[in-house]
């Protein structure tokens, strides 16, 4: 685990194939099926993707203790590696051309996560629940910000989440209701 | 106690982020920026150290704010808040829960939430651009228009072009921001 940890640079999902090689391929700790499911179960629940990866294999191979162990494992190269680069960022910062290239690199963070929300719009499925809360949230935030309205994502989150089940309420009551009338029907 | 403010506001960030990566980016900004612990573009900087640095980049990221706010203790807190979140869930659902993510009210919420997050993902970035490129921080605010990052910007998107063109796949984050770095030596 610690060598995952090790390896997996720009997060989540650049490391389920290092993953899948090291415990389905090599080590034959899970089978494919179950490794699938680990994928999904880690992107569905909160947090980072590794450490939820690195739980779930730690717990399917070791236990409580296996799992405490793994998540450890992936945690602590990166927390030393950025620790000691904590130390040393700013003043690194103040030599006259890495500060110029940083402030290229700024225009380049943000070139990266406007492209990640873009590659995931594309995936999301393109229902009209999900594009109205899409444009909602895209616009309320942009706009809360301009006019510095204090509105944590959080709420986004909590509402989107809420909505979600008033909607799959509203769609399992229908069709209740409707095999209840076809019954009726009858 | 910055401590205990570093424990909780990362255990907040762990607990809301989904879909890893640059799922949280926006929680991560919003808290840091109100507690004053980074300015937008020490944030920026940062996010591309935790891009081209192996490991999550939510792990990176409260490693370094950690730190800086509080030292090797701050470190230590912030990640532990930060992992722990996760580490209860997944522990949760892999004893004991497993059926847990079949069951339909749960499945409505998770799909519910994916595309606010998409949204927050999104509407981040355009803040950012808003503030940094076109120095537009506040509705009221003056304009100070960065035509040198604009034009960083622009080569980055005809990069990105190009190698999806050519190479039918997506170039890597770590390559993008080294040629933006060089950008940046030449231009700025």
């Amino acid at each position: 685990m610690l060598k995952i940890g090790l390896f997996t640079f720009g997060g989540g999902y650049a490391m389920i194939a290092l993953l899948e090689n090291e415990f389905v391929v090599k080590k034959k700790w899970l089978d494919s099926e179950e490794f699938m499911d680990m994928v999904a179960i880690s992107e569905s629940t909160p947090g980072p993707i590794a450490v939820n990866a690195a739980t779930y294999i730690g717990y399917k191979t070791g236990k409580v203790f296996g799992s405490v162990v793994s998540t450890l494992g992936v945690c602590i190269p990166s927390f030393v590696i950025i620790y000691l680069i904590s130390l040393f960022f700013n003043r690194f910062l103040e030599i006259e051309w890495v500060g110029k290239a940083f402030k290229g690199i700024q225009a380049c963070v943000i070139f990266l996560i406007l492209s990640a929300g873009i590659k995931m719009f594309v995936k999301l499925p393109k229902t009209p629940f999900n594009i109205i809360l899409l444009s909602a949230t895209v616009c309320c935030t942009v706009l809360f910000s301009l006019f510095a309205v204090d509105f944590s994502s959080v709420f986004y989150i909590l509402i989107s989440a809420v909505l979600g089940v008033a909607v799959y309420l509203v769609r399992f009551l229908s069709v209740k209701n409707k095999e209840r009338d076809g019954k009726k029907k009858k | 106690m910055i401590y205990l403010k570093l424990f909780l506001t990362f255990l907040k960030i762990g607990l809301f982020t989904f879909g890893g990566g640059y799922g949280m980016i926006s929680l991560i900004r919003e808290e840091c920026l109100s507690n004053c612990w980074l300015t937008e573009s020490e944030l920026l900087n940062f996010i591309a150290v935790a891009e081209s640095t192996p490991g999550p980049i939510a792990v990176n990221m409260a490693t370094f704010v950690g730190s800086a706010q509080g030292g090797f203790a701050g470190a230590l807190v912030a990640t532990a808040g930060v992992v722990l979140p996760s580490f209860v869930i997944i522990l949760a659902i892999a004893a004991a829960l497993k059926n847990i993510l079949k069951f339909g009210g749960v499945k409505a919420a998770l799909e519910g939430v994916r595309p606010a997050i998409v949204g927050l993902i999104t509407a981040t970035a355009v803040v950012m651009l808003l503030g940094t490129v076109f120095g537009i921080e506040k509705a009221d605010g003056v304009f100070a228009f960065d035509y040198k990052s604009l034009i960083v910007l622009a080569v980055l998107a005809l990069v990105f072009a190009l190698y999806k063109r050519i190479r039918k796949k997506n170039i890597s984050p770590v390559l993008l921001i080294i040629l933006s770095g060089i950008l940046g030596v030449i231009l700025f």
